[in-house]
């Protein structure tokens, strides 16, 4: 693992958050590009053993691949009112193949960013009658796993929405601040010393193209939610509700930060 | 939970007689070990897959007695010489009265 | 941080089972009666023939991806009868035991373990003349540092 120098590393990651954004045709003019050199993000799997890489690429061998394949049951499953995902949007889904790349997008009805989980979930509770269930309820779950794996190979696209552009601004302050009795912020790890070693483990510069990832800590399935409640708790502080500002905002965030990056589809993580 | 018990069976397609094929299967299985203490302190008991079975039209050729170390969503591989086309029936037997069964073909020309 | 072990890895080859060498850690006394008691015989299993595959280095205990492949014909006359794994510091020593038949072609398995420290795993077969035949590998487990729970 290459040792990133604390200052230059946040530098670069951000000039490389700037660079996709050129790339993908997405962000307004902001003068010269000063990040004309190599993306220096990598996704959690650059840092996983070849065994845990293995493991994530082989669709057979992949334990996510249980909810990937539940969600596209789900998909064609009837309701109790006779509907289904599949009636409005597809056999295969194919009209919102790439809905986990788009998403968070900003939602006019309630003036908030909805997460595709969300969606997921506000649009079975509409129209076909089921309960609210969360992000990590079990069919949501495994819903928004088979969406994540139908956007295999998108890249991430953090839509250029000025409305959101608060949202991203505060999940970047939220991103920056220091938190919990640990008092570290989650550049500090994530920025500035990704790469490097905590305990035994490398340090991801935690970024969301896996999610929802099977994680061998939960032997699980999990939302990118969970994690980042895990990753606040780890830092023993509250964490924010689900549905809270905070959380949704971080979320914006990262996925700007991430734009561009390739979706691994259902990840395998440590 | 949903509650259909979700199984995945990898059969490779294509095989030809004599050749010496992987066969994978992964179910969803909590494997409660039995040592882990719940948020009060108090052991949660032990729920786990204890038996995996495979049977080619009736005739057993592979099986694992399991143990609380094999890993949640229990995976197996193991390798069959296709000698004709048949029925392979897995089955998976647990704590609690689990079972569970997956039906699926080896086509073999 | 640097990690201060190092993986050992008991190949079949140099013919050690379970004795102990200048840099080879001794399995427990334990796990050596966990392993007679299966194998059965007065002989302690012989080294070689089995190959167990595992990462030396893992970054969760919880599930760590295995195979195991012995050389073997899978004739009726000479094959694998049965594969077993046992781990030296589990709560429990067993981990799985598969049952193979000449139909199987190959002698090869594959699954996922629990590892709850770094410790040695041991791959043992017999075979259809009642040899006993053995592999063990030392596997460091890491955890991960931000504790969730």
């Amino acid at each position: 693992m290459t040792r990133r120098a604390g200052a230059a590393g946040a530098a670069a990651l951000l000039a490389g958050v700037l660079a996709a954004c050129s790339l993908a045709g997405s962000a307004p003019a902001l003068g010269p590009a000063t990040g004309v050199g190599a993306d220096t993000r990598r996704s959690g799997f650059d840092d996983m053993s070849a065994a845990l890489q293995a493991l994530q690429r082989d669709d057979t061998q992949n334990p996510g691949m249980l909810w990937v394949h539940e969600g596209q049951a789900l998909w064609a499953r009837r309701a109790g009112n006779g509907r289904s995902c599949a009636g409005c949007h597809g056999a295969d889904g194919d009209s919102v193949a790439s809905a986990a790349a788009r998403h968070p997008v900003f939602d006019a009805e309630t003036r908030r960013p909805l997460t595709l989980a969300g969606r997921i979930d506000r649009c079975r509770q509409r129209h076909l009658g089921l309960p609210e269930e969360g992000a990590d309820g079990a069919e949501v779950l495994a819903l928004s796993a088979w969406l994540a794996h139908r956007a295999r190979g998108l890249p991430i696209e953090a839509p250029d929405d000025a409305r959101l552009a608060p949202w991203r601004e505060r999940g970047e302050t939220l991103w920056r601040r220091r938190m919990g009795q640990l008092d570290l912020a989650c550049h500090l790890c994530h920025d500035e010393r990704a790469g490097e070693r905590l305990g035994g483990a490398v340090i991801p510069q935690g970024h969301p193209t896996g999610y929802p990832a099977y994680r061998l800590e939960w032997q699980s399935l999990g939302s990118l939610q969970r994690r980042i409640r895990g990753c606040i708790v780890g830092v023993r502080a509250e964490p924010f509700a689900a549905d809270a500002d905070e959380s949704l905002a971080l979320e914006v965030w990262m996925r700007r930060r991430a734009a561009g990056m390739t979706i691994e589809g259902v990840a395998v993580r440590p | 939970m949903a509650t259909a018990v979700r199984a995945l069976i990898h059969v490779p397609r294509q095989v030809r007689r004599g050749d010496v094929v992987e066969i994978r299967a992964t179910i969803a299985h909590v494997m409660e070990t039995g040592h882990r203490p719940d948020s009060e302190g108090r052991r949660v008991p032990r729920d786990i897959v204890t038996r995996f079975e495979c049977q080619l039209d009736g005739t057993p050729v592979f099986a694992a007695d399991v143990y609380p170390a094999v890993a949640a969503n229990p995976y197996f591989a193991f390798a069959l010489r296709a000698e004709r086309s048949g029925t392979l029936v897995l089955t998976w037997e647990g704590d609690r009265g689990f079972r569970h069964r997956e039906t699926t073909a080896l086509e073999v020309t | 941080m640097t990690l201060r072990r190092r993986t050992l890895v008991l190949a079949g080859g140099a013919g050690l089972a379970f004795g102990v060498g200048p840099a080879r850690a001794a399995l427990s006394p334990a796990l050596v009666e966990a392993v007679q008691g299966w194998a059965g015989s007065a002989a302690p299993p012989r080294a070689g023939r089995v190959r167990l595959e595992i990462a030396p280095l893992v970054e969760n205990g919880n599930a760590v991806p295995i195979s195991i492949k012995v050389e073997s014909p899978m004739t009726a006359a000479d094959h694998v009868r049965e594969i077993a794994v046992f781990t030296e510091k589990n709560p429990q020593l067993d981990v799985v035991r598969f049952h193979l038949v000449p139909a199987n072609g190959r002698a090869e398995v594959a699954t996922r373990i629990r590892l709850a420290t770094s410790q040695h795993v041991v791959a043992l077969a017999r075979l259809s003349d009642g040899s006993v035949w053995q592999h063990a590998v030392d596997v460091l487990v890491t955890l991960a540092a931000c504790i969730e729970g």
